[in-house]
């Protein structure tokens, strides 16, 4: 070993770990920069061996935590360098400082192309290894074909080709047009005839990569793949130091079965059996033993291979034998194999039939859900939510309601959110529901959202025979001494509603009723107290004949709150007062709450989507979308729910279902949408619940359908969308549609609008045919696909899609096929790459013929400006400068905008932050200003940073003052106009209001069209 | 793939830093703070992995250096975990039963260690011998470099006397 030290470094190392605290080693990190600093400025006298000392400092005082960003300059200047030492300390230093966005890495893009092409074996080795670890796009474009060169090369010796092997798979993850798949393919298989395990190794995760992209291509490597396995499992001509604890090479075993897993399936007889004799080889011989490392290393194979077994859904026997295995695995004191047991367990959900085997472990499952490791709790949590089904939800649920008080915090609104969803799907009984909800809330009360409370509000208004026991189990814990301020609310609204169904109860006259409740009233906030006043004017309208004491009291409560500073506070006392008035009257005013109209959940919903997310990004989903892309046509099976349309259903559920009706559609794409906006912003206070906050807290059941009342909450708005959404309807609807017989179901515009904002979704639906589509969007680059659902028993012939695209995007649609089978799903890529800042939108023409009906319909893309998009945060340093450089036009625009649709400045952001414009807060000073920015991307622009500003007028509404600075005469005035167009109209606003509210207190939405202030026209109009 | 390795030590001190995904300085300050927190404070006898973000960390401790990588959530954890055994297996080798000093006043030689070992974040080279003659080449020809340079300077010296 040689230990070619540095004396300085390792001096200056002693000083900084004999200081005595930070400041200490503040002072000596100062001194030491500053003599860098300096050294590095009068660069004459600094010997090569002094220029690689100090870099090294730096790299070490960056570790440190310091900023050292002056000396990144002169790392990568030592890249040039014309000696090994030097050069070395250049490459290692930079891969470690710099990321693949630094703009230095440019400077140095020709130094490394001569040192790869060049004959010095260690050269290429360094240039290979930095452009592998930190190699951005513009070194895939420039290098990829000398890599390419390298790693096929019969003359380079292997430690330069495993490094070129992985060199190429960065550049393929970073731009993956630089592998040529035609040429490339029968390349790649030859590669993994290599002798030498090292290059294999690396090959085979460059295989990985091109497989998940683009399996059919690679078939060749498939047999192959499976004679490596073979190879390694039987121990056959291994050399000795490629085996670990005795395995040989377990790194490029799992690697090997990982590759596998991309294939769809193994069509040869031959290459499956060989292929299930090696895996049962590994199921069956894998014993634990004492020492740990051997037992991880045959373990991670192990786990791959169960993997393997799954993913090729293997006959039943070896399947049983798999979950076995896991049962085993489950059970085990060491926690990383219990961990792995439950993780795979949970994959295992997913294929069929194995439930029942599951179902036998629940016990140990339950175990682990009280382990000390919280990774372990996680995965048990995981698993119990996954296997639970009608008949174990009882158990399962009264576990995590009991695991609930003790869980960490972390875990808890997790855990209670899960228990709400389990509880509401696989109700046995509904007062058991009821039960489970309402101690979800005594125990975890914080962590309770109002979804939660709003649902069983709902279930307890809609189904009558629940009132009287759910009346009755509320005033239970009203009575307790601590109450959870979200169980004052749900106790306040249904014994407000139904505690004169408890009338002969002991405890339960409406005085005493009225004490419980009133009792909790100094303990809660303003958004509860609203509730409470309801709660009182209901109960006063029940005690008939009047209570005259209970009146008094009640009303001097009115009374007290009418100078309330609350405006809804204040409304809601003043009008219960006026109406309490009424006498006989206040019966029909203040009559039940109407039942709520079937809805889907939104916590069900919720949790939909949230595993739809997830699911993206699991391995064995995208192994299953593989499987089907192959397939290219897959059959329709009925969804699990039985949910009645027998529409194509993709094996993902990427592409939504929605339901027959318009309506429900509607309300799916609302939710779907304003799912999106809660992820982008905290602003946000949980839309969907506003759109059930509407219907409950609506202070009044006035008399009459509950749809009059809604209608008129629309009103305002509906005069204002109705000739935006007119306008866009006929835009893409031309007139020989017309003709067509066949009726699209639901608002193909507001398909559209909806998709502007998300990345999936239906984009249009007929009887016939259903087009979904989901979109990726990488800087100037997109790729959707579009799903073509033929939803009926007999074909739908001729099939045809045009793109007619706009001047600046360039877009490819693959292949079409001319009929779609019934019941069939057939996928077709589209690829779209930005060219430059337009509004322009393309146009897919689309058609069809169902028996004598030809149907044609020119549909919009939703690949809008604002796909190129990309939030960025930036702070006030960045912020100023760049703002005053870009000074007046065509650079930087403003503009007065009106006739604005009157929005609240945080719905606004909102609305920004949905189409990709991150709002900066605290840049401007003042409250009403709002100052977003995001990036552009197209091929003429590049990456851009776009600024806005927009000024409002807290006294109008309908206008404000927008700027716009971007660094591109032609961006600055599209995107401007994109955010006007977005600001005039919104086109999807019948749902708007409700889909995006403000984050005001909850109780002040139901009201919004009557003007607060004036509640006797509110009167007169009612009575 | 591995998104990053730290070598972090009980105290929280950064004894090694590699980010093989594009991380801002700022989002590395705060991925070491966040994870320092996270798995300094595991107790013993518990599993190596920890479940972060979207991603697993897989993790174990060595005497008093705990050694992580960041993976994404399918890939296989007790493979990372035995990469991490080899690297130090390798070090071991490398240094002669190493220890945590080692790799504070030798660091670079962790980072050359490393780079023979993975490159994007995948294993390059699972065999301990070939990275350590790798290794000892690299060595050697810095030395001879330095030999070369100490011998033009003397003679340079000589010649200026």
């Amino acid at each position: 070993m040689a230990m070619h030290g540095m004396r300085g470094l390792s001096v200056f190392i002693s000083d900084v770990r004999n200081c005595q605290n930070k400041e200490q080693e503040r002072l000596r990190v100062d001194k030491e920069l500053g003599n860098i600093r300096t050294r590095f400025k009068n660069e004459k006298g600094l010997t090569p061996y002094e220029k690689k000392k100090y870099v090294w400092k730096m790299l070490y005082i960056y570790m440190l935590g310091y900023d050292v960003d002056f000396g990144h300059m002169e790392a990568v200047s030592l890249i040039s360098a014309p000696k090994y030492p030097e050069k070395q300390v250049g490459y290692i230093v930079t891969s470690c400082l710099l990321n693949e966005n630094h703009d230095f890495l440019r400077l140095a893009i020709n130094t490394v192309r001569n040192d790869i092409i060049g004959r010095n074996e260690t050269f290429q080795c360094l240039a290979l290894t930095m452009v592998g670890n930190i190699g951005g796009r513009e070194f895939a474009e420039s290098l990829a074909p000398d890599v390419q060169k390298l790693l096929l090369s019969s003359s380079c010796r292997p430690l330069v080709r495993k490094k070129a092997a992985l060199c190429l798979l960065r550049l393929y993850r970073k731009n993956p047009d630089v592998v040529n798949v035609d040429g490339w393919a029968d390349r790649m298989s030859q590669l993994l005839d290599e002798r030498d395990l090292g290059v294999l190794t690396s090959s085979m995760s460059l295989l990985v990569a091109l497989v998940s992209n683009n399996h059919e291509a690679y078939w060749t490597c498939l047999p192959k793949c499976v004679k490596i396995l073979e190879r390694l499992a039987r121990n056959q001509d291994v050399p000795q130091e490629y085996t670990y604890y005795g395995i040989p090479s377990p790194w490029l075993q799992v690697k090997t079965m990982r590759a596998l897993q991309y294939f769809p399936t193994i069509e040869d007889p031959n290459t499956r059996r060989t292929l299930f004799e090696v895996l049962q080889r590994i199921l069956m011989g894998t014993d634990v033993v004492k020492n740990v490392n051997k037992n991880n290393a045959s373990h991670a194979v192990l786990f791959e291979a169960l993997a393997l077994v799954m993913h090729l859904d293997a006959e039943k026997e070896m399947m049983s034998q798999c979950v076995a295995l896991l049962g085993k695995f489950i059970a085990v004191r060491e926690p990383n194999i219990r961990y792995l047991g439950l993780e795979n367990m949970t994959r295992m959900l997913m294929v069929t039939d194995v439930q029942d085997i599951i179902k036998r472990h629940q016990a140990q499952i339950i175990t682990s859900l009280k382990d000390p490791d919280i990774s372990i709790r996680r995965r048990a949590l995981d698993l119990l939510y996954g296997m639970c089904d009608v008949t174990n939800a009882k158990d399962i649920v009264e576990e995590l309601l009991q695991y609930l008080s003790t869980a960490d915090f972390v875990m808890r609104e997790e855990l209670s959110l899960k228990a709400a969803i389990l509880a509401e799907k696989f109700a046995p009984d509904l007062s058991w529901y009821v039960d489970v909800i309402l101690q979800l809330i005594d125990k975890a009360g914080d962590f309770i959202s109002d979804d939660i409370w709003f649902r069983v509000v709902q279930f307890v208004t809609n189904n009558e025979d629940l009132q009287p026991y759910a009346a009755a189990k509320v005033k239970e814990y009203l009575d307790k001494p601590a109450v959870h301020e979200t169980m004052v609310k749900v106790s306040a609204y249904i014994l407000g509603e139904y505690s004169h169904l408890l009338g002969r109860r002991p405890g339960c006259s409406p005085k005493e009723i009225f004490s419980s409740i009133h009792e909790k009233l100094p303990t809660v906030s303003t958004t509860t107290i609203p509730i409470l006043l309801s709660a009182y004017a209901k109960i006063l309208m029940h005690s008939q004949p009047p209570d005259q004491e209970l009146q008094n009291q009640i009303w001097a409560i009115f009374n007290k709150y009418e100078s309330c500073i609350d405006a809804e506070i204040q409304q809601r006392a003043v009008e219960y007062f006026a109406l309490s008035q009424k006498g006989a009257a206040l019966m029909d005013i203040l009559a039940e709450m109407p039942k709520f109209p079937e809805r889907q959940s939104a916590l069900i919903k919720k949790a939909e989507d949230a595993e739809v997310d997830s699911a993206e990004q699991s391995a064995i989903k995208l192994r299953a979308q593989q499987q089907t892309s192959n397939a290219l046509v897959v059959t329709d099976q009925l969804p699990a729910n039985g949910a009645p349309p027998p529409v194509p259903v993709g094996p993902l559920t990427l592409v939504k279902v929605p339901s027959m009706t318009s309506d429900e559609d509607h309300r799916s794409t609302d939710q779907a949408l304003t799912h999106e906006n809660g992820t982008l912003s905290k602003v946000d206070p949980q839309p969907p619940s506003a759109d059930l906050l509407g219907d409950l807290l609506g202070p009044l059941a006035i008399e009459g359908p509950p749809g009059a009342t809604v209608q008129s909450e629309h009103n305002p708005v509906s005069g204002l969308e109705g000739g935006p959404d007119a306008v866009d309807g006929s835009a893409i609807v031309p007139i020989e549609e017309q003709t067509n017989t066949v009726q699209p179901i639901g608002n193909i515009a507001e398909r559209f609008h909806a998709l502007c904002l998300k990345d999936s979704g239906v984009l249009y639906e007929d009887p016939y045919i259903q087009i979904g589509i989901k979109a990726e969007w990488r800087a100037h680059h997109g790729r959707l696909v579009l799903f073509l659902g033929n939803k009926n028993t007999a074909p739908l012939g001729s099939v045809q899609a045009l793109i007619l695209p706009p001047a600046h995007l360039k877009m490819e649609l693959s292949l079409v096929p001319d009929t779609i089978p019934p019941r069939a799903q057939v996928q077709c890529p589209l690829e779209v790459v930005n060219l430059r800042p337009s509004r322009d939108v393309a146009v897919l023409d689309f058609s069809y013929k169902f028996a004598t009906n030809m149907v044609n319909v020119k549909l919009r893309l939703p690949a809008l400006l604002n796909k190129f998009l990309q939030p960025i945060p930036v702070s006030a340093e960045e912020f100023f400068p760049q703002w005053r450089s870009l000074s007046g036009p065509p650079l930087k625009l403003q503009e007065v905008v009106r006739g604005v649709r009157p929005m609240p400045l945080p719905e606004m952001a909102n609305l920004l932050n949905s189409f990709r414009l991150m709002i900066c807060p605290g840049l401007d000073p003042n409250p009403n200003n709002l100052v977003a920015s995001t990036t552009f991307y197209s091929e003429s622009t590049r990456a851009m940073l776009c600024l806005v500003r927009i000024e409002t007028d807290p006294a109008d509404r309908t206008q404000l003052r927008m700027t716009l600075a971007s660094g591109d005469p032609t961006l600055t005035f599209e995107l401007k106009e994109f955010i006007k167009e977005q600001l005039v109209s919104i086109p999807i606003a019948p749902r708007t209001p409700t889909a995006v509210a403000p984050p005001a207190p909850p109780a002040a939405q139901p009201t919004p069209e009557i003007p607060a202030n004036d509640p006797a026209a509110l009167l007169a109009g009612l009575l | 793939m591995i998104h990053f390795v730290l070598l972090i030590s009980r105290q929280g001190k950064v004894r090694l830093t590699k980010w093989y995904s594009p991380y801002s300085q700022k989002e590395r300050t705060k991925v070491i703070r966040e994870l320092s927190g996270v798995i300094l404070t595991r107790g013993p006898k518990l599993c190596n992995f920890v479940e972060w973000r979207g991603f697993k960390v897989v993790y174990k401790r060595y005497a008093s250096l705990y050694f992580c990588m960041c993976i994404d959530q399918d890939d296989n954890e007790l493979e990372i975990l035995e990469i991490i055994h080899h690297y130090v297996e390798i070090l071991d080798r490398y240094f002669g039963s190493v220890c945590e000093l080692d790799l504070i006043f030798n660091f670079h030689k962790a980072y050359y260690i490393l780079d023979e070992l993975l490159i994007a974040g995948e294993l390059q080279e699972p065999s301990k011998k070939t990275v350590a003659r790798l290794i000892a080449a690299q060595d050697s020809l810095v030395e001879t470099a330095k030999e070369q340079a100490s011998s033009i300077s003397n003679i340079i010296a000589q010649a200026t006397k």
